[in-house]
């Protein structure tokens, strides 16, 4: 057991040694200067050579990537280009939107979506079957700023029901909080919600085709009992299994959704990033996002015994 | 051991089916039970027989009100148990008779139970969903049961999840789990076909034990004639949905009106081997040396264990000649088909073809040996490229070592006369063809490189018995006129009988009894032999000869 | 020779269409093809249909709703947007296809070699996991907003990150029919690895792949329009779906069907592509899931 833990987490370290290097070329092997790139069309030369000195762009590859990798063992992920502010407080200062934006969407996806995926995969090809189906197909094909664009629409401009845009903690209070926050969780929710629902009911068809259910309707077992101790416990593995995968998709969805929504968080701060090229930021959120979701991921591993006690560490 | 013969005819009647008919759902086929009737009495064992698609599961089924919803149902005739016609029934009564008046353990013991739940607490459900009994009187009447179907520690099993159970224990479970509340019916549909011979004796045992003890009426649901003849009061032949001969065991061994039951009886190879044949000349084409291969695996800060597949294997194989390895599951004798065969690389030993060890070889070392060594497998429905015409796939090998087209064409299409195929089967794929045609073609494929050995692996288990014999006479028509050396990998002694001239007995990767077919059927020396041999089903009965076996 | 070595016996391309047919599968994708074909003939042929010169500016009728003149109204500059949109979408739809051609070619090369030889499949398999790991919008936007505004760099922008899916579904595929007997049975028949690879392996993954293509198109369509929404897209002055609706985000509350046409439209082309690729999946194999994210 505990053997298997310590080589499933010593795992993940070839991974990310991989994402960091690829982090790291990303701005190296583009074609041109970097540090053109970085300081734009209209940059001096005196500009230039600026950011190459402070980037270290004249060492040699490896010893650049060295620099900074330690750097970033040690906690420094560098500072801004733009306002010269660390990294790492720049993405302390906006986790938490994000975070209570992602957490939200998670209850309200799992809430919806799970049950949506039993009861189709019970009524399978009825109208209930059809009608999920369709709302998860319609979910996948949506932009998720159109999804946020009609919802605005309709509850703030149109019915006025909502504030616009912004965000405020939940400290300021629940109301103000959930008044701003219940709209972008919907719309993050809705791509979420049709990946989820769509996975639950296939990995329920799946298992409500195997012998032990026949085995259990053998035995008289009722049908609600049927669905949720004998099939859901089986087919909960791969359901959270796409959770994981899914937390890839939630990520895009934050920058987006922010992005509307003017929410002051990590997306937005990626976005800002990228159009002001401020690179020490991307390449931090990149590798901090990436990690999230190895993290994540491996969790989700790790809790397989828990649904399956086939499944042994 | 002989036939049942009891009286049952005081008895009173548990189910009685009437002209019962059941066709597929929204599509104009003909039925698939076309007005199928029978009935069993208490403490009685009726065995529907029959080959695959006859009809036989759809009526257990039918029986349990399972059909599968939207497929097939049921338009018309009774099924009463106790007198009352199930098919009135409404679904909740149905839901509240299963596991009180009749239920049912299903072929594979492996996947009937959740594995996700403890099997004590899924015995006890039944209990849960059918009585009142408080808590401790439910425990110790699940212990209780398990303790009636002989499992051992049943304290620990109560609480061990289906993995950790062998087989054997699990269809103990599902036997304590229908039987539980003593039902008036308990359905059996090919309980043990899943199982190896030994375990399978003892579950059939079980099932009769109990049977006596509740006075159970069973419906016993199986294609295997040795199992019948061990366990039946009467049987009913099926062919296409209809019962095609019916009657007491002995009757129906001994005297079969229908050409069909005959024809089944006929097809049961006899336990008795056959006649030994001349021995062989000389030289061995292929020979293994003290073979074995072991899996090694754990990486680095894991635990490295080491899996001993199959050891010190050691025979000669001359040309015309064909070997049995014989063994139930786990014994290693695939293992020892696939080294042969260099799908994998032996860990240990020496293979010998033509002379040249050929146990290491690389791949290209490997190719120009290939042509001599052909392998059939178990499943005919994997075993053909389904994307590839018949043409394509018989052609494969030739064209690979450079024969002109025209030639393997030729060669394929005097291949197809000998397995009494049309010669247009050429231009056809694999899913118009039935099971045993393409375990003809699969055959037709290995020996169209006209190879010095064929490993026939498992190559006759998935068929039905009557495509079986057909396949064996092939097989054995290939080798009169080639000449060709067979290794049959087994797990049927009867079929072993039937085709081997020495056999080699594997039990737990190594090899416990080798010699000729004969001695070692007759006169086996080691107790697992034995074991095998005592456990086969109906060994007592030729069913060709329609009489016992005079040992 | 004697005997023609025929197709499959019935062509891929028939099963599919068989698919296709009101009967066999229901209305959906029936409705879904006549859909995706009314909007594959609407762009390619815009020109001849636009009313308007997509890109004259009429500083006088900026933001108009919809007219007699201006089918959907006009954008902030005075452009047609209905004829602007037809356009877009041709350039939308030529990003999706290249984009999902390029990572189906990468991706099955790739997963071929990963499922048969053990010896590459670790290290390729960690690198994909890595790729996998990284939020396949940032590494878009990452890439456009460093190779510039192109319509190449913004399909490999969308290519990298669909590449390591279609891996993992070819390497997953390789894996179960290689066990297949009949592949064993070519290995005992001496068939090279290459005749073993090409003519036995990869023809196992061209159902799920022509699945996979379509959710891939249906995919790179969103994301084009997401990257160009973010401002990390094509060059502004190309017209596309995404870019036309990125326009309008600041003129959201004034004329909201500069970002609702387009919208619609991209959503009904999206829709339909994956109603097809759920059709195709359910005909060639039922056991197929949709890919995992």
């Amino acid at each position: 057991m505990t053997s298997y833990l310590i080589r499933r987490i010593l795992s993940v370290i070839p991974v990310l040694f991989l994402v960091s290097i690829f982090v790291f070329l990303l701005l190296r092997l583009t074609p041109g200067d970097p540090a053109a790139i970085i300081a734009g069309d209209n940059a001096t030369p005196e500009t230039l050579a600026r950011i190459r000195e402070a980037m270290g762009l004249n060492e040699p590859l490896l010893t650049q990537y060295v620099k900074w990798m330690g750097g970033i063992l040690q906690g420094d992920f560098g500072r801004s280009l733009i306002s010269g502010v660390p990294v790492l407080d720049m993405v302390a200062g906006r986790i938490g939107p994000s975070i209570s934006l992602a957490v939200m969407t998670i209850v309200i996806t799992i809430l919806v979506a799970i049950p949506m995926g039993v009861i189709a995969a019970w009524k399978h090809r009825s109208w209930v079957d059809h009608l999920v189906m369709s709302f998860s197909v319609l979910g996948f094909s949506v932009p998720v700023f159109l999804v946020g664009y009609v919802l605005l629409l309709v509850f703030s401009v149109k019915l006025a029901w909502l504030p616009p845009q912004g965000y405020r903690p939940l400290t300021d209070g629940l109301g103000p909080f959930l008044e701003r926050a219940i709209l972008p969780s919907l719309t993050l929710a809705s791509i979420y919600i049709a990946l989820i629902a769509r996975m639950t009911r296939a990995a329920m068809l799946d298992v409500l085709n195997e012998d032990y259910i026949r085995t259990a309707r053998a035995k008289g077992v009722g049908e609600r009992r049927l669905l949720f101790v004998h099939a859901l416990k089986n087919a909960a593995v791969p359901i959270v299994t796409i959770v994981g995968a899914g937390f890839a998709l939630l990520i895009s969805g934050v920058v987006v959704t922010e992005t509307i929504f003017n929410i002051p968080g990590i997306g937005r701060l990626t976005v800002d990033a990228v159009l002001a090229r401020d690179y020490p930021v991307i390449q931090a959120l990149i590798l901090l996002t990436a990690t999230l979701y190895v993290a994540v991921n491996l969790l989700i591993d790790l809790s397989y015994p828990l649904f399956d006690p086939r499944i042994r560490y | 051991m002989t036939l049942r013969s009891r009286d049952f005819s005081d008895a009173p009647v548990v189910l009685e089916i009437s002209d019962l008919v059941v066709r597929v759902s929204d599509r104009d086929l003909p039925p698939v039970l076309k007005g199928v009737s029978f009935d069993i009495r208490r403490g009685e064992t009726v065995c529907l027989v029959g080959e695959s698609g006859s009809g036989k599961s759809v009526t257990s089924l039918a029986t349990m009100g399972l059909l599968p919803r939207n497929a097939l149902h049921v338009e018309g005739g009774r099924i009463a148990l106790n007198g009352q016609n199930l098919l009135d029934v409404s679904s909740a009564q149905m839901k509240q008779r299963r596991a009180t008046d009749l239920a049912m353990i299903f072929q594979e013991p492996m996947t009937a139970l959740n594995p996700v739940l403890k099997v004590g607490p899924q015995i006890t459900e039944v209990l849960d969903l059918h009585t009142k009994l408080g808590r401790a009187e439910k425990k110790a009447k699940v212990l209780d049961i398990m303790r009636q179907v002989h499992l051992p520690d049943v304290e620990r099993i109560y609480d061990s999840f289906p993995h950790q159970l062998s087989g054997g224990q699990r269809q103990r479970i599902m036997i304590a789990m229908a039987l539980i509340l003593e039902p008036a019916l308990l359905i059996a549909d090919e309980p043990t076909t899943a199982l190896d011979v030994t375990t399978q004796q003892q579950i059939l045992s079980l099932i009769a034990e109990m049977q006596q003890r509740h006075g159970t009426a069973v419906l016993f649901i199986t294609h295997d004639m040795g199992v019948v003849a061990e366990i039946a009061d009467r049987v009913c032949v099926m062919r296409q949905g209809e019962i095609v001969e019916t009657g007491p065991i002995r009757q129906v061994l001994e005297t079969p009106r229908h050409d069909y039951a005959s024809k089944l009886l006929d097809a049961v190879p006899s336990l008795v081997p056959r006649p030994s044949r001349q021995a062989p000349p000389a030289t061995p084409v292929l020979a293994a040396q003290n073979l074995g291969k072991t899996y090694r695996s754990g990486s680095f800060l894991g635990k490295k264990t080491e899996v001993r597949a199959s050891h010190g294997v050691t025979f000669d194989l001359s040309p015309g000649r064909t070997l049995g390895i014989v063994g139930e599951s786990g014994s290693g004798k695939t293992t020892v088909a696939r080294s042969i065969m260099r799908l994998i690389e032996p860990t240990d030993g020496r293979i010998l073809l033509d002379g040249d060890d050929i146990a290491h070889l690389t791949s290209s070392q490997m190719k120009p040996k290939r042509r001599k060594l052909q392998v059939v497998f178990q499943d005919p429905y994997r075993s053909l490229n389904p994307r590839w015409t018949i043409a394509r796939s018989l052609t494969e090998g030739p064209l690979n070592y450079g024969v002109p087209y025209d030639t393997a064409i030729a060669e394929a299409k005097r291949l197809l006369k000998i397995i009494s195929l049309p010669e247009d089967a050429l231009r056809r794929y694999p899913h118009q063809f039935s099971g045993g045609q393409r375990q003809r073609i699969a055959i037709a494929r290995a020996v169209m490189l006209k190879p010095e050995v064929l490993v026939a692996d498992e190559a006759v288990s998935a068929l039905d018995v009557s495509v079986q014999a057909q396949v064996l006479d092939l097989l054995d028509e290939l080798q009169r006129q080639t000449g060709i050396a067979i290794i049959f990998i087994t797990h049927d002694l009867r079929v072993a009988a039937q085709i081997c001239d020495e056999v080699l007995v594997m039990q737990r990767g190594a090899v416990v009894e080798q010699g000729s077919a004969e001695r070692v059927l007759h006169d086996p020396q080691h107790e697992y032999t034995r074991a095998l041999i005592g456990a086969a089903p109906g060994r007592f009965w030729d069913f060709a000869a329609r009489k016992p076996l005079v040992a | 020779m004697v005997i023609e070595r025929p197709a499959a016996e019935k062509p891929l391309s028939l099963r599919l269409l068989s698919q296709l047919s009101p009967a066999s599968t229901g209305i959906a994708p029936f409705i879904a093809t006549i859909l995706l074909l009314a909007v594959i003939l609407l762009t390619v042929f815009s020109p001849w249909i636009a009313t308007h010169d997509p890109l004259a500016m009429d500083p006088l009728k900026r933001l108009q709703s919809a007219s007699g003149e201006h089918l959907l109204g006009t954008d902030a500059y005075g452009r047609d947007l209905f004829s602007r949109m037809i356009l877009g979408g041709r350039t939308s739809l030529v990003i999706g296809i290249a984009a999902a051609a390029t990572a189906l070619i990468l991706g099955v090369l790739i997963g071929l070699i990963a499922g048969y030889f053990r010896t590459a499949d670790a290290i390729i398999m960690r690198a994909m996991d890595a790729l996998m790991a990284m939020p396949s919008i940032l590494i878009a936007i990452a890439l456009v907003a460093l190779n510039g505004p192109s319509i190449g760099s913004v399909i490999m922008a969308i290519t990298v990150p669909e590449v390591p899916r279609v891996v993992r579904l070819v390497r997953s595929v390789v894996l179960t029919v290689r066990e297949e007997p009949y592949v064993e049975a070519a290995l005992a028949l001496g068939s090279s690895t290459p005749k073993i690879l090409f003519q036995h392996l990869l023809p196992n993954t061209m159902a799920p792949m022509i699945v996979q293509g379509t959710y891939i198109i249906a995919s790179a369509i969103l994301t084009e329009a997401l990257l160009s929404f973010l401002g990390a897209g094509i060059s502004t002055e190309i017209p596309t779906w995404g870019n036309i609706m990125a326009e309008g985000r600041q003129y959201f509350r004034l004329n909201p069907g500069i970002i609702l046409w387009p919208g619609v439209l991209l959503t009904i082309c999206v829709l339909s592509i994956n109603l097809i690729g759920d059709a195709a999946r359910d005909g060639l194999d039922p056991r197929m899931k949709k890919r995992e994210a």
